[in-house]
């Protein structure tokens, strides 16, 4: 579909692209810009698109309200560790699975591979029980164990054995020759040619973790642990209604960092998850 | 790196003649190796996915009561439960209404936006981008936004009201509540699909177009006998993915509409939470788990079968 337009066709495309980027900007324009206004301009009508008076006082109560630092500290740590550990297990499964030949192999994939058909939500109550009975609920090891090592990391190891199987192996071939031992093989020559998908896996599962929101809530009850997902939504006054202006203002600061990186980053984000991602 | 460690070179394959062939051989360590590398993944999934599938389905079968603490085996009593709760039939239409709203809206709109975006025109890098971006927003801060956004008094209504619209109070009505559920997640998400189907568009080759305008067929006939079907596996990968996915959703519902009004938003995960983590039913719980699973698996079978006779070619 790639034909040279007329410039009267380009500027109807031009239109309804511009028309059709509303519903994708304007949430996250009114959230801002919302999160600015003195509460009583919030719901004022016509609407503001700009605050005529701005100010930071919901800013100041988002850290009044909860230990905010506390908990975007306690996201930023448990996506950092999970990406890093899903990187690690994920490439050298994926590595064994798409290189090494070794007994049961395709039976073990296939085990492993059942983490794809097992939404998380199925097994949430079982995996309630047993971090009950090791005593580790209102902690932050469910959010950072079964992320690395249970379902949530087969699609990562899926997407990195996809991925080692499209290299070309004579590099590692002619380095096994040289002497060079399996893990030196994959440390040295694999990993670094696979850093198109390293990056994408770590895109999408710091993402993932940053999201995650059924886990928190079923996992952690004081607020000192709570993650960020879990703590937007603990701005309420005394009869459970939302303080819109502090809600807006938390929502800000846990939307517009991961946004600022990916408008930096936009064709890394954007191609990695689309060829490496889900194409494999 | 010289050829001076033989143990591991080629020529350790083989056992020299006259010499007792050593254990470990060149294939054993890398079988070992092999284990090693996968023993990470592979324990986590047997501890964290095999495992809590196998408790769920033994979970199922007991009435667990965690106040009084009683765990008693009840056969498949939980599952005739099920079969009499008259929630279920009200939790599969919000479950189904869900799913089929938002495949229909999310791969029509990602389809549209990559084929807009496939043109020959300025800009549509910024356009992706912009499209794109809902996609990296915190889920709950989105969620939050659109709830704001959608209050009765809120910017929507505003926004309609200056155009003389009287809008309604889109979480408080039956209809509206879900409707606008569907689209908050569907303008979180479609930037996804939008790219794999972009991806899918600049594969197509630019001859079979050519071709088709010599003979004279129009833009919307080539779009259907063209694009369609050889994007075709990227429409199946695309449907599969978002309906799996769609069956998942949670923190949508949770926070905008926590269910109602009514059941009419209680999908299968949110009744689910509601069972088994604020009214402590774990053994029903489990067995919604199991209900949620059979479906899961059930629709993954099909969208399988249906690839087979459905897609015009397999890259």
């Amino acid at each position: 579909m790639n034909r040279d337009l007329s410039r009267r066709t380009k500027l109807v495309l031009y239109g309804v692209l511009m028309v059709l980027a509303v519903p994708f900007v304007f949430p996250t324009w009114w959230m801002v810009t919302s999160s600015l206004k003195p509460v009583a301009d919030i719901f004022s009508f016509p609407p503001q698109l700009l605050p005529t008076d701005p100010r930071l006082d919901a800013y100041q109560r988002v850290f009044e309200l909860q230990p905010f630092g506390q908990q975007y500290l306690n996201s930023l740590y448990i996506a950092l560790l999970v990406t890093v550990g899903t990187l690690a297990v994920a490439s050298l499964a994926g590595y064994a699975f798409a290189r090494i030949r070794f007994r049961g192999q395709n039976v073990l994939f296939l085990v492993v591979l059942a983490g794809l058909l097992i939404p998380s939500e199925v097994t949430i109550v079982p995996l309630f029980q047993m971090f009950f009975k090791l005593d580790l609920i209102d902690t932050h090891w469910p959010l950072i164990l079964v992320p690395i090592f249970g379902a949530p990391s087969v699609l990562a190891t899926f997407i990195m054995r996809q991925f080692f199987i499209s290299l070309p192996g004579e590099l590692e071939e002619a380095a096994r020759v040289d002497g060079l031992g399996r893990f030196a093989t994959f440390w040295k020559i694999a990993l670094p040619l696979s850093r198109p998908a390293l990056g994408a896996v770590a895109i999408f599962t710091f993402l993932h973790s940053w999201n995650l929101y059924l886990e928190p809530i079923v996992f952690l009850s004081s607020p000192d642990k709570f993650t960020l997902p879990q703590a937007l939504t603990q701005f309420v006054d005394a009869y459970g209604g939302p303080m819109w202006d502090v809600q807006l203002a938390a929502a800000s600061m846990t939307a517009l960092p991961v946004l600022a990186v990916f408008v930096i980053a936009q064709k890394q984000f954007v191609e990695g998850l689309a060829h490496t991602g889900l194409k494999g | 790196m010289t050829q001076t460690d033989t143990r591991v070179g080629p020529a350790a394959a083989g056992p020299a003649p006259g010499r007792a062939r050593p254990f470990w051989t060149t294939r054993r360590r890398d079988q070992l190796t092999g284990y090693l590398f996968i023993t990470p993944q592979l324990l986590g999934s047997v501890v964290f996915v095999i495992l809590p599938l196998v408790l769920v389905v033994w979970y199922s079968l007991h009435e667990w009561n965690v106040l009084a603490g009683s765990f008693d085996y009840i056969g498949t009593d939980n599952y005739a439960a099920l079969a009499d709760d008259p929630n279920l039939g009200p939790v599969l239409r919000s479950t189904g209404l869900f799913s089929v709203g938002l495949v229909v809206f999310n791969l029509g709109l990602a389809l549209l936006l990559a084929v807009l975006l496939n043109q020959k025109l300025r800009g549509t890098i910024v356009f992706r981008t912009l499209f794109f971006s809902p996609v990296v927003v915190s889920l709950v801060a989105w969620t939050i936004v659109w709830g704001f956004l959608l209050q009765d008094n809120g910017g929507i209504n505003g926004l309609l009201d200056t155009i003389g619209v009287d809008g309604p109070n889109w979480l408080r009505g039956e209809g509206t509540a879900m409707l606008s559920v569907i689209v908050v997640q569907v303008f979180k998400n479609v930037g996804l699909n939008m790219v794999l189907f972009l991806a899918a568009l600049q594969g197509v080759p630019a001859e079979l177009y050519e071709a088709a305008e010599v003979d004279g067929a129009s833009r919307l006939r080539q779009f259907w006998r063209i694009t369609v079907p050889l994007i075709s596996p990227t429409i199946m990968l695309t449907s599969i993915i978002t309906v799996v996915g769609s069956l998942q959703v949670f923190a949508q519902i949770a926070v905008l509409t926590q269910g109602g009004p009514g059941t009419s938003t209680t999908v299968l995960v949110y009744y689910l939470y509601q069972q088994a983590f604020q009214f402590h039913h774990f053994g029903y719980g489990a067995t919604l788990s199991i209900l949620l699973f059979v479906i899961v698996l059930a629709l993954t079978v099909l969208q399988w079968q249906m690839r087979k006779r459905w897609v015009f070619h397999e890259s």
